[in-house]
């Protein structure tokens, strides 16, 4: 077996065999994984230094107050857990329907998935007033609170997604028994990781039914999540909240953003460790052929929101949606309806820019409007008060940004260091996709 | 069907916060009307109490676990100018910082395009979005009907600032400013001091009925706009006159504040703007 290495890379080449592609990040230059790791590490520090900050201050030190009482962290934490989207649902959905270009993404889609779900699953502790009586969710839980759902089915879901991105592992790490160049601690682990798996008749059809399981567990799982999040606005009586659309609008949203995600990641891992013949170009189409599908959804949604509200009007509803169209918020909702909805789709569109830097400048897209499209739900919602007689205002503080930054870059940070060590490509999969196509 | 009288002996607490001459007569008529009012005001099953039967508190109250004051309160916006003299006197009581107002006084616009004041405390409803969206059930109902929160307990979520439609809630971003040392412990009653991190909301002063003593807001309104009455009772006063609530509701028309939403406020508004009223 041979070792792909940097200085292979440096000539241009590319991994030459399915095993020596899947470990390419695993084995590649140490000091250049190193760079990589600090110069992430930097803005994830300064994320953490940051909130220990808030920890001795209170919340004070954030921009929120008695009128906009919810805010950045509020965003992050709708932001970050839908992106798990891609990776578990997406992932979840190809398994089912034996999509045959699922292969090369579905290991950087699962990994994504659990990545941004333990960060989003901070948040609900960042936010709040007092993190330290978290405890008291469990010891005295009220079944009323959609609070408590949150916790219940991010808990669950985060399981889930444990599992639907170990399991695949084990026929692959029992390929890298052998080493493929790589030793130490990280061999013991794919020892000890494979589970004695030796490919057999038995082991193949007991494997495959757990992730059928596991994938027909997580479809109903992730979307709970989405919709049980959105019943924090929605099970209010707030204008701009208050909707019976609300469960779906949030689950298409992290559909949305969650692919844009996936294809970010897999076209990073492709371009820089030239997995182009692994990663083919096919696969990032589809992906994006998906995205697009759901951001049309998305904007039929936000349509659809905007004009039932607006129609009717109503005192409480209009001046929210006067200010989010016309307004104060009017040039953030615009900028979003372009670049989040009309801009990623037309990209797509036309076959012109649907190459990868097209795709990818979609999906980058796609990510940024979708964290403001949590803005826009959340603080115009909140800035006029109910009696209509004012409006508050809301300005994140350097500590709600550096939170927000260091979340943001901790996802690239954790895949960097999780791709270390577990195989970038599922090959075991691959092989058998191949092997089904030819078949 | 049970008749109940306060507990507490009338002039057996003197408030610190007792400025008025009249108020000491007034709390003995209060409440010593309250002690008579067995057979001539609190007949349970008649005028509001009748409508908070139907609420489910008769059934409570035959059985005996009612408590034996339910606490509400009305507010007369025909005499409301508007001064802020309940808000600045809710302040001190429960030594809040300026930004929090438990009892705010809002300058609203009427049909006619004039203006008129409207104090909004907590509305103590009897069906509350806050207490069904608290996760750890740090806000909740007492015996006496009022909505209290239990700052002990609160993780400083705000899901029920979010749930609440008369935005009566406030945070405590801050510890609160210079508290004496004879405030030791926040209780659900009377969360002074408050806690850092945690909500807090009017508490109806119920640690100061308790004792015979007026909410600040009523003792200090000196328009003698708000009234603090018991539907068990069926009485009201707004320190200087004594009323039968259920009359008094309905000779004036009183309205409860977004009734549409069906969290049954025990806090009733007569309608006006502030008007010179001579009854």
């Amino acid at each position: 077996m041979s070792v792909w290495s940097l200085d292979a890379r440096w000539r241009g080449d590319s991994p030459s065999s399915l095993d020596d592609a899947s470990v390419a990040p695993a084995v590649s230059s140490r000091r250049a994984f190193l760079l990589c790791v600090a110069a992430l590490a930097i803005p994830v520090a300064g994320g953490v230094v940051a909130y220990i900050y808030q920890l001795t201050q209170g919340l004070s030190v954030t921009g929120l107050n008695d009128e906009v009482f919810w805010g950045v962290y509020t965003v992050d934490l709708v932001t970050f857990i839908g992106f798990s989207y891609g990776g578990a649902l997406v992932s979840a959905i190809l398994r089912l329907t034996n999509a045959s270009w699922r292969g090369p993404i579905s290991r950087i889609a699962e990994a994504t998935a659990v990545v941004t779900l333990i960060i989003g699953a901070l948040f609900p502790i960042i936010h709040i007033g007092r993190p330290e009586r978290l405890w008291e969710m469990f010891v005295r839980p009220q079944i009323n609170s959609p609070q408590l759902w949150d916790m219940v089915a991010i808990g669950t879901y985060l399981l889930a997604t444990l599992v639907l991105f170990s399991l695949p592992l084990i026929p692959d790490l029992a390929r890298l028994r052998e080493g493929n160049g790589i030793g130490g601690w990280r061999a013991r682990l794919y020892r000890w990781g494979s589970f004695g798996w030796r490919g057999t008749e038995v082991q193949r059809r007991t494997l495959n039914r757990a992730l059928t399981i596991v994938a027909i567990a997580i479809v109903p799982l992730a979307i709970m999540v989405h919709t049980v999040l959105s019943y924090a606005f929605s099970l209010t009586s707030r204008p701009g909240w208050h909707s019976t659309i609300f469960g779906p609008y949030f689950v298409i949203a992290a559909v949305y953003s969650g692919i844009a995600i996936v294809i970010l990641a897999s076209v990073a891992y492709r371009r820089v460790y030239r997995l182009e013949k692994w990663i083919d170009e096919r696969s990032i189409r589809f992906l994006a052929y998906l995205m697009v599908a759901m951001g049309v959804a998305y904007a039929y949604f936000t349509f659809t929101e905007v004009t039932t509200a607006g129609y009717v009007g109503g005192r409480e509803e209009a001046p929210v949606l006067y200010g989010l169209m016309l307004d104060r918020y009017a040039p953030l909702f615009w900028g979003f309806v372009v670049m989040g909805l009309v801009v990623p789709v037309l990209l797509v569109a036309f076959r012109k820019t649907r190459t990868i830097a097209g795709i990818t400048i979609a999906a980058g897209l796609v990510v940024g409007a979708m964290w403001l499209k949590r803005f826009l739900i959340i603080v115009p919602t909140l800035a006029p008060s109910l009696l209509g007689d004012s409006y508050g205002s809301y300005t994140p503080s350097w500590v709600e940004l550096m939170v927000t930054v260091g979340a943001a870059a901790a996802i690239p940070l954790l895949l960097v260091l999780l791709f270390r060590v577990v195989p970038v490509l599922s090959a075991d999969e691959i092989e058998e996709l191949n092997d089904q196509v030819r078949s | 069907m049970r008749i109940s009288g306060p507990r507490i002996e009338p002039g057996a607490s003197t408030s610190s916060l007792n400025e008025k001459g009249s108020s000491g007569i007034t709390r003995r008529r209060f409440l010593g009307g309250a002690l008579l009012g067995a057979g001539a005001l609190g007949v349970l099953g008649e005028g509001l109490a009748g409508r908070v039967a139907a609420a489910e508190d008769l059934e409570l109250a035959e059985t005996g676990k009612i408590g034996d004051q339910q606490w509400a309160m009305v507010i007369d916006l025909r005499r409301c100018d508007g001064c802020g003299e309940c808000t600045t006197a809710c302040q001190k009581m429960h030594h809040l910082p300026e930004t929090q107002e438990w009892i705010k006084v809002h300058e609203l616009e009427d049909a006619t395009g004039g203006t008129y004041f409207m104090p909004i405390p907590c509305q103590m409803c009897e069906n509350a979005p806050c207490v069904r969206v608290c996760p750890v059930g740090a806000s909740f109902y007492q015996e006496d009907g009022a909505v209290v929160i239990d700052q002990n307990v609160c993780i400083g979520c705000r899901m029920c600032m979010a749930a609440c439609p008369y935005g009566v809630r406030t945070f405590n971003w801050e510890d609160p400013p210079n508290i004496p040392e004879r405030f030791r412990s926040s209780t659900p009653e009377f969360t002074v001091p408050q806690k850092k991190g945690t909500v807090g909301k009017c508490d109806n002063c119920v640690h100061a009925l308790r004792e015979g003593r007026f909410p600040a807001c009523v003792e200090f309104c000196s328009m003698e706009a708000i009234y603090v009455g018991d539907l068990v009772d069926d009485t009201a006063t707004n320190g200087h006159d004594t009323v039968v609530l259920s009359d008094f509701l309905r000779d004036n028309d009183a309205f409860r504040f977004k009734e549409e939403m069906g969290t049954a406020p025990r806090v009733y508004y007569i309608a006006g703007h502030g008007q010179d009223l001579d009854y």
